[in-house]
């Protein structure tokens, strides 16, 4: 709960920001591939929920065929160093670092994952139609059930 | 005969000194840990093969000692000996102290330390160390309980003693908890033992209460307060029929695991070729720590001075740490069997003695838990009023 | 927030877990809009390979496997993005080869050890988080998400199967072997290779050597590979009397 008020209002921030066009809040780097049909709002609120979930499956559950991974966020979301090539976790600039550092919030994930997509980096996300709210709140619950949270 | 009165210890040149020292080692552990956590556990002495190390042996050793300072309010208020009254409400601070410093050296030793939270809110309820987490916060909770009822006013002696009772059944489960993490562990043979429990039980009595002889020794003597030769003689004699115990005790471990045709490589290991642990074992436990204290308290002229009782605690501690080293550490050090009637090799150190060196930053790590059990003990001595101005013979009452 | 209704075909109680996962997908695909299923969201429906039907082992052939080879070790370090050790007391070890002299014959034999995947593991029981865990497939693995590195495991396994991460891993790690510091980790039996259908490293290392010495299977299916060699010849568990069933069973030895 803790955790989704702080993306909420980490979110709110964020839109706020856009609307009034200052420069408050943190510049957010542009990721390949095609755009969440959720929307971006969703997804900055949702994706720790997503993650938990996802990352449960595979591991105990052994589905391996999972849209939501953190591989392909990394992958999508890669930022290029001065040399052209992606920047690990250690960066500043490094996609998750430009949100959680502004909201202070840590990311535990590359303590043990790693940071810089694999060598093929590929769209992760096929096209499909943006889910109506019924949906959203259908998987929120259902994960949050399987989570615990 | 003067009733108690229990007062704030108040701060002078000697309580300052001692604790700018505890302060040093405090600062000592903050930085270990810093370390620790920046570079990982590469900057300890432990290795894959010796995976528990002097961390582990300070918060073992203060856990067990926790329990056992609270002897002291046990005997008064279970067991009705009045003498022992007036010292009930440092012995349930010191307990609480102990525990505190142990818990906190062994949560800042793993390797998460940033997940404690997961810790406290994830439970396998197989695992006898999810058992240990209810035991400890328990035992806050109810020797927190029992110190209360008994500096609450008009407090009835019913109350006191029944939290005194609960106090001493949890305790005795919290040391129970503490051994079966060794007992439990089947493939070492070291541990595989039912005695582990009851032997920690007694380690618990002697630790406990010679700290606690330490404790209250220097703070009547630096507050100037009065301390009872007698007093001190009969909590002196009393470590020593626990010293005796455990000494009892762990005769029996080895007489029952040496007879066990398959344990007697790590008897043989322990007692007699084992380097270092063998050395620990029969000099730092049994003399140091058994039979030299057990003759001074009960040496027949000598063992009524001050002296006696207090050199005697000072050995049982150091006796003590040699125990817990030899079981957590020699344990660890003696190679697991997995293939029995060969001879193995690899480059994991299999069939191999496991060497373990100590780093510093363990130690510190180790000093700064016992460091914080004595500040939160002197702390709650200042804020409170836990130990009585005058603790003479005559004050007490009758031996 | 709306909810779906519930509606089951069998009570819940009478369901696996997989049954309820599916019934939980078919369902959203049934209460949802036409033409959008949960799916996209996901894993709703899951695919779980982990199958309770089955049970994942090794049988390793002592006289098959060779002195001086060290096929799999290396491949297990390649596959799963662990070095080979440098500092052999402190660097993980997910499997290792063990020379062994008979005390009474002086004879040499050689083997490789690493995680048995017990069956009753003592590492899952003594864990105090449940980091520690076994599938339903028998594989027995560390959830690094929730191992706060105590190492009870370590001193529980009669096998020294598992390393503690004792340095900083910064982005080495293969995307389907994540290892970071300060956690506990073991052969995951290769896990992402077979939850793809895919066999092992050290068994495709060991084959391509033309040794053969590691047979991997499913224990509960009397016409695999490795049941069948398991019912022909004699074959052991490490450390039998300690009753934990292992998944890795050694003939020849
Ligand atoms: S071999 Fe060790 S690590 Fe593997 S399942 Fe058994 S006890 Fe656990
Ligand atoms: S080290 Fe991790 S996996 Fe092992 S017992 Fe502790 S929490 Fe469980």
């Amino acid at each position: 709960m803790k955790r989704l008020l702080v993306f909420f209002i980490l979110a709110t921030a964020l839109a706020g920001h856009t609307a009034i066009a200052g420069n408050l809040g943190p510049e957010i780097p542009k990721a390949t591939g095609k755009p969440h049909p959720e929307g971006n709002l969703w997804m900055r609120i949702n994706h720790p929920k997503m993650l938990l979930h996802d990352r449960n499956l595979t591991m105990r559950q052994g589905d391996r065929d999972i849209e939501f991974s953190l591989k392909g966020c990394v992958s999508c979301h890669a930022v290029k160093g001065a040399d052209g090539q992606p920047v690990g976790y250690d960066d500043p600039k490094y996609f998750c670092r430009v949100c959680h550092d502004y909201a202070a919030v840590k990311v535990d994930c590359f303590m043990c994952h790693n940071s810089k997509p694999e060598e093929k980096t590929q769209a992760f996300l096929s096209p499909r139609k943006a889910p109506d709210s019924n949906e959203l709140a259908a998987y929120l619950n259902k994960t949050g059930k399987e989570t615990g949270q | 005969m003067e009733r108690t009165i229990y007062r704030e210890i108040q701060a002078n040149r000697a309580i300052l000194q001692t604790a700018a020292l505890l302060g040093v080692f405090l600062l000592g552990a903050a930085g270990a840990v810093l370390y620790m956590e920046e570079y990982g556990h590469i900057v300890t002495g432990m290795t894959n093969q010796i995976v528990w190390g002097l961390p582990h042996v300070f918060a073992i050793f203060l856990i067990v000692a926790a329990s056992g300072a609270l002897n002291v309010a046990s005997i008064a208020s279970v067991f009705g000996k009045t003498p022992y009254k007036p010292l009930s409400r440092l012995s349930a601070l010191l307990a609480m102290a102990l525990l505190a410093g142990g818990l906190a050296v062994l949560v800042l030793d793993l390797g998460r330390p940033d997940r404690l939270i997961i810790a406290m809110t994830t439970y396998n309820f197989k695992s006898i160390f999810a058992w240990n987490i209810y035991l400890y916060n328990g035992f806050f909770l109810i020797v927190g309980i029992y110190l209360y009822t008994q500096m609450a006013r008009s407090m009835p002696a019913k109350v006191v003693k029944t939290a005194g009772f609960v106090a001493f059944i949890w305790r005795l489960a919290l040391t129970t908890g503490t051994g079966s993490i060794f007992g439990w562990l089947v493939a070492r043979a070291a541990y595989e033992s039912a005695i582990m429990a009851p032997l920690f039980i007694v380690m618990s009595f002697a630790f406990g209460l010679a700290v606690f002889i330490l404790v209250v020794t220097f703070t009547t003597r630096v507050t100037g307060r009065p301390f009872g030769p007698k007093l001190l003689n009969r909590l002196g004699r009393l470590l020593g029929i626990f010293v005796g115990l455990v000494l009892y005790f762990t005769a029996i471990q080895h007489l029952t695991s040496g007879y066990w045709a398959r344990n007697g490589g790590i008897e043989r290991f322990i007692l007699f070729n084992g380097g270092i642990y063998t050395t620990l074992f029969w000099v730092g436990q049994v003399l140091i720590g058994g039979l030299i204290p057990l003759a001074l308290v009960f040496h027949p002229t000598g063992g009524r001075k001050p002296a006696s009782t207090i050199v005697a605690s000072i050995l049982v501690i150091l006796g003590g740490f040699a125990q817990v080293y030899v079981i957590v550490i020699g344990g660890q050090a003696y190679p697991l069997n997995i293939f029995p009637g060969f001879t193995a090799s690899s480059s994991f150190f299999d069939g191999v003695v496991n060497t373990y060196n100590p780093s510093w930053p363990e130690f510190l790590l180790g000093m700064g838990g016992v460091a914080l059990a004595l500040t939160i003990t002197g702390l709650g001595m200042k804020v409170l009023r836990i130990l009585p101005t005058n603790l003479s013979d005559a004050n007490v009452g009758q031996m | 927030m709306k909810l779906p209704a519930l509606k089951f075909s069998k009570k819940p109680s009478e369901m696996d877990r997989r049954d309820f996962l599916r019934a939980g997908a078919a369902l959203a695909t049934i209460t949802l809009a036409p033409g959008v299923t949960l799916m996209a969201f996901g894993g709703s429906e899951a695919k779980a390979n982990a199958d309770p039907a089955k049970r994942w082992g090794l049988l390793i052939d002592v006289n098959k496997c060779v002195k001086d080879c060290t096929a799999c070790v290396s491949a297990c370090s390649q596959e799963n993005g662990w070095r080979l050790p440098v500092n052999k007391e402190t660097d993980a070890q997910w499997i290792r080869k063990v020379t062994l002299t008979d005390n009474d014959t002086g004879r040499e034999e050689y083997l490789v050890t690493m995680c048995q995947h017990c069956e009753e593991p003592p590492c899952v029981d003594v864990c105090p988080t449940g980091a520690s865990f076994k599938r339903v497939d028998g594989i027995v693995l560390v959830d690094k998400h929730i191992c706060i590195g105590c190492r009870y495991c370590m001193m529980a396994c009669p096998y020294k199967a598992r390393s503690f991460v004792h340095e900083n891993i910064v982005d080495e790690q293969k995307t389907w072997a994540p290892r970071g510091k300060g956690t506990v980790e073991s052969c995951t039996m290769c896990v992402h290779r077979v939850d793809t259908g895919r066999i092992p490293a050290c068994v495709e290392a060991c084959n391509a050597t033309g040794h053969g010495a590691i047979i991997f299977g499913d224990l509960k299916d009397p016409e695999s590979e490795i049941s069948k060699a398991l019912a022909k010849y004699p074959s052991t568990a490490l450390r039998d009397d300690l009753g934990l069933n292992p998944g890795v069973r050694y003939s020849n030895l």
